[in-house]
């Protein structure tokens, strides 16, 4: 279990302080699929980061199974079962695509139908992209894909994805969905997914929006969806009626 | 041969030698020779001009076989200047493993300068492996400056893999091919300083001959206070392509210097150079934390992928 008790994180900005996230407390229960979602710049990242470990929190308090991990490091909470998908992921010069699936899973003698998978998992065939190297040859949305892999294969207790669905085309944004599916179905991991699709909202156990550094509102994602649908459809407050502007 | 651990260990990190190896070889030790097998189409001979070293001659048609001609040095203040002649028949497809290690627990320093000349012949295809290995707690230096020329005949290749795998205080590297008609060359450059070392590395690829191919992927890392030069060129004077890549890792306090430089001679020649310096990105070392490793071992495995 995930509890998170008045996180609150805020940057220098001058002479004052801004608040990115305030206050926040949160429980999140085993094998719960739970989807963050809200505006850009609500501070979602921030606080996936923050259970990560990469990101420290200005004040609160993280417990993981119990175990206050606030003062652990990226490491630490990684050897104890926490593991994050960037949504930018870095791209290496020299390591392969089995080196890292081969680091993520920990197994130093992972089988290529091990590879094969996790790779098949996000859309990818491990025939042509095993021995390739993660630089710039390939595209964001392939490096997206390969950085689920490794979540996959580091088979984890909690996975945090920040918006997995980004820079991914259709067809694999569907295996991806079906994937997560899977692992809910399974019942083996607590999944934590920062998204803005439908289709991964309505997986959802429970969906948290997040905006302005607060929970905005929490519920299931049939409560949820309705809200957020009208959020998005509301009137530009710029824009008056006939379109002209203020 | 290979008679104690510290030659063992060497041979090993410079040659992948677990043992005699299979087909021609030449063990040179503290400047003499230490075992030497020429094959039914390798034929390695010393030389007779007086100078020190020895000839390798290839059969035409020699195909699959290997020919190993490591270098050791285990004694402090050794230094020595050796030259290598490979002649390589038509239509050959063959590997050549050098390299050199030095041992050096004494106060002088070992150093061995070395001349590799290879004459590749029409349609043979050449891949040559050199590592460089510096080890021992003594004062005095370890030193290697190598030099390689190479000359490809009409459809002639060679894949060049060099790695200076550290330990080496001083290196002054100096390549130099020339590829004729319908010949590539594909040179791997992979160099790890440490501690106040200093590497210089000047290439040179000469595109002479129509449809020729040059293609140098260096890449180097540079810890501590070492400092390092690289100066390859590619020089197109027919119908050609070329292309220079350099990636060099900074830390620490080094320094690191790449100067690639293309020249056309010709409206056909086509020269492309991409050269770049930077740190380990932090997002690399982050990505590796969340995968369980520390930040130690996240640095050690980027370095170890970048330079394989």
């Amino acid at each position: 279990m995930l509890e998170l008790k008045s996180i609150s994180y805020a940057v220098r900005e001058g002479d004052s302080e801004l608040g990115i996230l305030k206050d926040i407390s949160l429980t999140i229960d085993d094998h719960k699929l739970v989807v963050f979602t809200g505006p850009n710049g609500g501070g979602k990242t921030t606080l996936a980061k923050i259970i990560m470990g990469l990101v420290k929190p200005t004040s609160g308090q993280i417990l993981w199974n119990g175990q206050d991990i606030t003062d652990l490091g990226i490491t630490e909470r990684a050897r104890l079962g926490i593991s994050y998908g960037f949504q930018q992921p870095p791209r290496f010069k020299g390591l392969t695509v089995r080196d890292l699936l081969t680091l993520a899973s920990g197994d130093e003698k992972l089988s290529k139908d091990k590879c094969c998978q996790y790779l098949t998992k996000v859309g990818l065939c491990a025939n042509d992209y095993l021995d390739r190297e993660v630089d710039v040859s390939l595209s964001g949305g392939e490096v997206k894909r390969i950085e689920i892999a490794t979540i996959l294969a580091r088979n984890s207790q909690l996975m945090i994805f920040d918006e997995p669905e980004a820079g991914i085309d259709l067809w694999s944004f569907a295996r991806l969905t079906e994937t997560f599916e899977q692992i809910h179905a399974t019942g083996t991991a607590t999944m934590i997914i920062i998204s803005h699709q439908e289709r991964i909202i309505s997986l959802a156990d429970e969906v948290i929006v997040v905006g302005d550094g607060t929970i905005r509102h929490r519920g299931s994602a049939a409560d949820i969806l309705p809200q957020i649908l009208a959020d998005t459809l509301g009137t530009c407050p710029v824009l008056t009626k006939g379109g002209d502007a203020q | 041969m290979m008679d104690n651990e510290i030659d063992r260990e060497l041979l090993e990190k410079i040659a992948d030698m677990l043992g005699k190896p299979v087909g021609a070889f030449n063990i040179r030790k503290d400047s003499g020779c230490d075992g030497r097998q020429s094959t039914e189409h390798i034929e390695i001979t010393s030389k007779t001009d007086g100078k020190s070293g020895i000839d390798i001659r290839i059969k035409d048609g020699t195909v699959g076989e290997t020919c190993h001609i490591p270098v050791i040095i285990t004694k402090p203040g050794i230094e020595e200047m050796v030259y290598n002649d490979f002649y390589i028949g038509e239509n050959c497809n063959v590997d050549i493993v050098a390299g050199c290690g030095i041992h050096n627990c004494g106060d002088q320093t070992s150093r061995h300068d070395g001349l590799h000349t290879f004459y590749v012949g029409k349609n043979s295809h050449v891949h040559y492996t050199e590592k460089h290995y510096g080890e021992g707690d003594g004062k005095g230096g370890r030193i290697m400056n190598p030099q390689t020329v190479v000359y490809l005949e009409e459809g002639a290749s060679i894949q060049m893999d060099t790695t200076q795998i550290r330990g080496i205080d001083s290196t002054k590297r100096d390549t130099k091919i020339v590829c004729g008609k319908n010949a590539e060359a594909v040179v791997t450059e992979r160099l790890l300083t440490h501690g106040e070392q200093t590497a210089e590395s000047d290439m040179e690829i000469v595109l002479d001959g129509e449809n020729s191919k040059g293609r140098v992927i260096s890449r180097s890392v540079a810890q501590d206070a070492s400092s390092q030069v690289f100066y390859p060129r590619m020089v197109g004077n027919a119908q050609c392509f070329g292309h220079v890549q350099c990636d060099s890792i900074i830390m620490g306090e080094a320094k690191i210097k790449s100067i690639p430089a293309i020249t056309a001679n010709c409206t056909e020649a086509q020269l492309v150079h991409e050269a770049a310096i930077g740190k380990i990105a932090g997002e690399q070392l982050l990505k590796l934390e969340t995968l369980g490793l520390t930040e130690e071992e996240a640095e050690d495995c980027i370095l170890k992928g970048f330079l394989a």
